[in-house]
């Protein structure tokens, strides 16, 4: 099936001459769940505001629904739904009606019942006559959220969506997510936090200083690049590894009392057994061995981190 | 055409328009009243007729003209500089509409909101003087093209503006010389004829001229060429508008 959205070579260079965008490529496949990580300034929201037609690209170009984002922006806009990152609103305008006036934008007839359960689904209802500007910020964001879905949208971008949110919002806020999903949207989001990548993501893709680094299957990436590390805890502690270990590159971790070895589980040998027995045979007492799997945010470190 | 989407945006600027009202025709209505008094009553008794057309009458259409540019430049302006200034215009950027209709919205409220109050000044007018319209069409073709082009003209200085200072250094430092100095309040024949001369390179000169023409047909300059002045300053604005749109100036990186 073709891709819902293709990007192809785009680039982005502003007045200032800062290049945000060095040839980009990324196919997102329709009904997906795509993460987008990258620190401040990775270009993240320089290619969603392309592809939305908020900024001209320099070169490239991007295609949705098989549609050119710039020459047949019609057809393109129509379906895309954008959430910003910063919580823009006009501050007179109630909460109903700033809604309705997204759906008016689209070319979409008004539809009072859809508005109301957009509205109710996410808790908003008994707010709607409210100005906007009475709003906290997380009802500001859900109101941005509203404003998105009251036309529809196939595929929605959501830049930062969790930004300033607590805790029990964002897990309402990824329930919306997964039931969008299973209503057959397209969702894209770019963030920081590592863990809403890890938890809700298809596929994960990493920007860095314009480029993308890679794109993965969620579970593929962590196994690829996943990383173990198996802890001895010791019963007495060592001041320095000895002779007969040093082929494992072991750290002394918790002040000599722990010894800690990095393997690969993708690896055919994991050396396990070899260290195991080797630490057997120079009779150290163990108290407790454990092993931990790496998390997205050290692969995210690592591959940011190799980039520079 | 994206009808609804002209129809929203529309809509929502005649909303702004109305949590404003009061404040909007108040003014207006008290400044030109002032005019009338200060101008129509105190001077005007000593100036008695211009052109056969008693002063206060003869004022009435270069009053209605100041009114009709202040708030259609004020409105075209604030309209499409208030999103850039808060970042909703992100959601018209990334809306299925043309430029075209994004115009035909913001610029439309403007004009209608000119049209309203300078109708409410019309109104105003003749409660002090006796007010003739020699010329309904032609009046109405004024009125109407005046407030499409200058709501167009606030448009572009509300785009062109980078803060509040910028936005209100047009309306507030070229527009009222160019009115006082276009015949809104005497004839250009009353002038050196070197002033005269300098006059004419005034557009709202001709504004005047057309609409003062249309009430009691006496006119500095014919009014068929104040009327294709006005249609050219319109075609003017129209470019300017087209091409800030499709190199995205100041709205799109």
């Amino acid at each position: 099936m073709a891709p819902i959205v293709s990007i192809q070579n785009l680039t982005k260079s502003y007045a200032s001459g800062f290049q945000a965008l060095k040839g980009v490529n990324l196919d997102i496949e329709e009904g997906e769940i795509l993460a987008l990580l990258g620190p401040n300034g990775a270009g993240k929201t320089t290619m969603i505001s392309i592809i939305c037609g908020i900024v001209m690209p320099s070169g490239g170009r991007v295609t949705v629904a098989g549609h050119d984002v710039v020459k047949d922006f019609r057809r393109t806009r129509e379906i895309i739904g954008l959430v910003p990152q910063e919580l823009t609103l006009d501050a007179f305008e109630t909460v109903f009606n700033t809604v309705a006036f997204s759906r008016g934008l689209h070319g979409k007839k008004p539809d009072p019942v859809l508005i109301e359960r957009i509205l109710r689904e996410l808790s908003l209802w008994d707010k709607k006559d409210s100005m906007l500007r009475h709003l906290s910020g997380g009802m500001r964001r859900r109101v941005l959220i509203a404003k998105a879905l009251s036309y529809e949208p196939k595929v929605l971008f959501l830049d930062e969506p969790t930004a300033g949110v607590d805790v029990a919002l964002r897990k309402d806020m990824w329930q919306l997510v997964e039931r969008l999903r299973a209503s057959g949207v397209t969702i894209i989001l770019t963030t920081h936090y590592i863990e809403e990548a890890e938890e809700i993501a298809d596929r994960i893709g990493v920007i860095n200083k314009g480029e993308i680094l890679l794109v993965e299957d969620k579970a593929a990436l962590m196994q690829k690049l996943g990383r173990k590390t198996l802890t001895v805890e010791l019963a007495e502690p060592v001041a320095v590894v000895p002779e007969a270990l040093a082929r494992f590159n072991l750290r002394i971790g918790s002040e000599g009392r722990a010894l800690i070895y990095d393997y690969e589980t993708s690896g055919e040998r994991t050396g396990i057994t070899g260290l195991l027995s080797a630490i057997a045979q120079e009779g150290f007492r163990l108290k407790d061995v454990s092993t931990q799997q790496s998390t997205l945010e050290d692969i995210f470190v690592e591959l940011v981190g190799e980039a520079k | 055409m994206n009808f609804e989407a002209i129809k929203s945006i529309y809509l929502f600027e005649m909303a702004r328009t109305r949590r404003t009202l009061m404040q909007s025709v108040i003014s207006p209505v008290v400044s030109t009243s002032l005019y009338f008094i200060v101008f129509g009553a105190a001077i005007g008794s000593r100036i008695q007729e211009v052109d056969g057309v008693p002063y206060g009458a003869f004022i009435a259409p270069g009053l209605i003209m100041l009114t009709l540019l202040n708030q259609c430049i004020g409105n075209g302006s604030f309209g499409i500089y208030f999103p850039k200034f808060t970042g909703t215009i992100y959601e018209i950027l990334s809306a299925p509409i043309s430029v075209v209709e994004i115009v035909i919205g913001y610029v439309g409220a403007a004009a209608t909101k000119g049209l309203l109050i300078g109708t409410i000044i019309l109104v105003t007018a003749s409660l002090f003087v006796d007010i003739s319209i020699a010329h309904p069409f032609l009046m109405v073709l004024f009125f109407v093209l005046t407030a499409v082009s200058f709501s167009l003209f606030g448009f572009m200085i509300g785009i062109w503006a980078k803060d509040f200072e910028q936005l209100n250094v047009i309306p507030m430092l070229v527009i009222p010389p160019l009115v006082f100095l276009g015949g809104s309040f005497y004839s250009i024949d009353m002038l050196p004829p070197f002033w005269q001369t300098v006059s004419h390179f005034n557009p709202v000169l001709y504004l005047v001229s057309g609409f003062r023409w249309s009430f009691f047909e006496i006119a500095d300059v014919n009014p068929l060429i104040s009327l294709g002045i006005v249609v050219v300053f319109l075609a003017a604005c129209l470019s300017i508008t087209a091409w800030i749109f499709k190199t995205g100036y100041k709205l799109k990186n």
